[in-house]
């Protein structure tokens, strides 16, 4: 490590743990950069919610309300439209005071209602979701945080909203991690940073005047692996968050890039050219040991498992221009997955095998696409065009994707059947290459 | 034979006390020595040089060191010129190819000739690609332009310890902007003497 990389070290061992029972948050690295949420469009088919703003007893941390932490994150999905709280006709905090009819009136379709209590140092929130045509209570639960972490229990909330109303998880809890890049004069500063969804609490894990790239998450969201040319070389290494270890996994001359960690955590898939030219390995974290896994003298790189954790995907240029490619086991023959047009890379596939995302260009723009793995069917996502890096949320229902906008590299995430879409830009230079973060319960 | 008459020419020189063309004759190949031969007799038709006449050397020694002279500024052109071909120290490329433009070959060999010349000159071969596509496979075709890069120069004398490749991919644009002009400037190879 060289002394012009920093990583953010002393951060707090709760910052990854989306658990609501999490420890005190301590403030480490300051809050850097937090991105800008901006929602650029919202989906025709959007279910009206009303998220009525919790009754507060005892001395409660004034800042941002979890009611509408949740109607934030709700509407960031697309696929919910609530109701502002200045056109609600009560604001019923329990189940006993929701009249159905009040809120049939208003065109809702559900109706969120809850209690926040402060309870020595944590906060405690006693929450009921109804649905208005049924008239009838579909969830009600208890949940607490430490007091400051008010955030995690409002995304809690969110996620359970979401799960008991579409019947998927929410990804509210979840992180993102990207990197941000200032150039001023000639000199870049890149930082690697983990934040919510929703752009907030971003903290600086790693910060060098040299590339870091390609983030990507361990299964238990306690580590990253990454790119870095610290040592003015690409390197991987693999970085336990909590108390900001790193080691540096892959040296070998050439490239070390496109770290992606296995299902079980265990190994790691990753494009080295010591061979000669850049080919796909897997390599088993613990002892080192490298498997080949693809032999062609084209580039093969970007690889990444499919859903089953026994295949992977991959970009290959062996047709004569990039191109995904999927193999069924470590052995099989690579099949070809994409067609449409010359140049189709950086394949993420959702977590259960229907669809692969990736970089597509058309003409000469370069979009998001996805294919249906079954029937094959390519459908274009995006209208910006200068797209990027792809990430899946993990629930499927969300991607995040870093864009040009005003000449500078923003996050944009749209609904994986291309809907809704917000944008977070950085507030001081580019923001790329983004992982979103797994499940973890 | 050859030799001998090679032989001849270098004796008669070396008595001539001829010291500045002594190594260059002697270094030279034997059709040059047959060349210089034939060059003696041409200019010393001439009656000896007024630019070298008046000593006693005689015209067989004018005409050598004009012989000379010639040669070195020739020399000297040439390495001029290789000189100048080695300022150039970047090479550019079509999107999402590796392939050398016919135009670098002649730069390029004029710098494997001066690594061969020089062992202990070290070179670093940077890749670089434009910003459009992805970034891993972009650090892999920057990787492979400065491949073919390396390849080129041993192909041409630079010998495989006087090389290092890295890649940069997209990441160490020459120029900011998002147009084709700037794109062309930023799909290339640079060569890093150290």
């Amino acid at each position: 490590m060289t002394n012009r990389t920093k990583t953010g070290t002393g951060l707090p061992r709760a910052a990854m743990a989306w658990l609501l029972m999490i420890a005190v948050m301590v403030a480490g690295t300051p809050a850097s950069a937090e991105l800008l949420i901006r929602i650029t469009e919202g989906a025709d088919s959007a279910i009206p919610v009303a998220v009525v703003p919790f009754s507060e007893s005892g001395n409660l941390p004034s800042g941002d309300k979890v009611s509408s932490i949740v109607r934030d994150d709700l509407t960031m999905s697309g696929e919910f439209r609530p109701l502002p709280p200045e056109k609600m006709l009560s604001l019923p905090s329990e189940g006993a005071e929701v009249y159905f009819r009040d809120w049939r009136l208003l065109g809702q379709r559900y109706v969120l209602v809850g209690q926040l209590e402060r309870k020595g140092d944590r906060i405690e929130a006693r929450y009921e979701l109804f649905d208005v045509n049924r008239e009838q209570r579909i969830m009600g639960a208890t949940a607490s945080s430490s007091i400051n972490s008010a955030r995690s229990l409002a995304h809690h909330i969110s996620d359970k909203v979401y799960e008991a109303i579409t019947g998927v998880p929410g990804a509210f809890s979840t992180k993102l991690a990207y990197i941000t890049l200032q150039r001023s004069g000639g000199q870049s500063v890149y930082r690697l940073q983990v934040s919510d969804v929703d752009g907030k609490r971003a903290r600086v894990r790693l910060e060098s005047d040299e590339p870091i790239l390609s983030p990507a998450w361990s299964p238990d969201g306690r580590k990253l692996a990454y790119v870095s040319f610290e040592t003015g070389k690409p390197a991987i290494y693999i970085h336990e968050l909590a108390s900001g270890d790193r080691t540096r996994i892959a040296d070998f001359p050439g490239l070390n890039s496109a770290p992606a960690f296995s299902h079980d955590g265990r190994s790691l898939l990753m494009t080295l050219s010591k061979d000669g030219n850049a080919e796909i390995y897997k390599m088993d974290i613990q002892s080192g040991s490298l498997k080949r896994l693809t032999n062609h003298w084209s580039i093969d790189t970007e690889p990444v498992w499919d859903h089953t954790g026994e295949g992977f995907f991959f970009t290959s240029d062996r047709s004569g221009g990039p191109q995904i490619y999927h193999k069924t086991s470590e052995n099989a023959a690579p099949r070809r997955i994409t067609f449409g047009s010359r140049y189709n890379a950086r394949p993420r596939p959702d977590n259960d095998g229907e669809y692969v995302y990736y970089v597509h260009q058309r003409d000469s723009s370069f979009h998001i696409a996805r294919t249906n793995l079954q029937t094959e069917e390519e459908t274009v996502l995006t209208r910006t065009g200068s797209d990027e890096s792809p990430s899946v949320s993990p629930n499927g229902r969300m991607v995040i994707y870093a864009t040009k906008k005003g000449g500078n590299s923003v996050l944009t995430v749209i609904a994986a059947d291309g809907g809704a879409a917000y944008s977070l830009p950085s507030s001081e230079g580019e923001v790329r290459d983004p992982a979103w973060s797994p499940i973890v319960r | 034979m050859k030799v001998t008459a090679h032989h001849k020419l270098f004796a008669m020189v070396l008595s001539l006390g001829l010291i500045a063309g002594c190594s260059s004759i002697g270094d030279t190949t034997e059709d040059d020595a047959y060349g210089a031969d034939s060059d003696v007799s041409a200019v010393d038709q001439d009656g000896g040089s007024t630019v070298y006449g008046g000593d006693d050397e005689g015209g067989v020694s004018s005409s050598e060191m004009t012989e000379e002279q010639r040669r070195e500024a020739e020399a000297r052109a040439e390495q001029a010129e290789r000189e100048a071909m080695r300022d150039i120290t970047t090479f550019y490329f079509d999107f999402d190819t590796a392939e050398i433009k016919p135009e670098a070959r002649d730069v390029l060999v004029a710098h494997a000739r001066y690594l061969q010349a020089n062992p202990d000159q070290d070179v670093r071969i940077e890749g670089h690609a434009d910003e459009r596509g992805t970034k891993e496979y972009n650090l892999a075709l920057g990787e492979r332009r400065a491949n073919a890069i390396e390849r080129f120069l041993i192909v041409n004398g630079a010998s495989r310890g006087q090389t290092e490749t890295v890649s940069y991919g997209e990441e160490k644009p020459a120029v900011m902007g998002s147009d084709e002009s700037a794109w062309a400037q930023n799909r290339r190879v640079e060569l890093v003497f150290q």
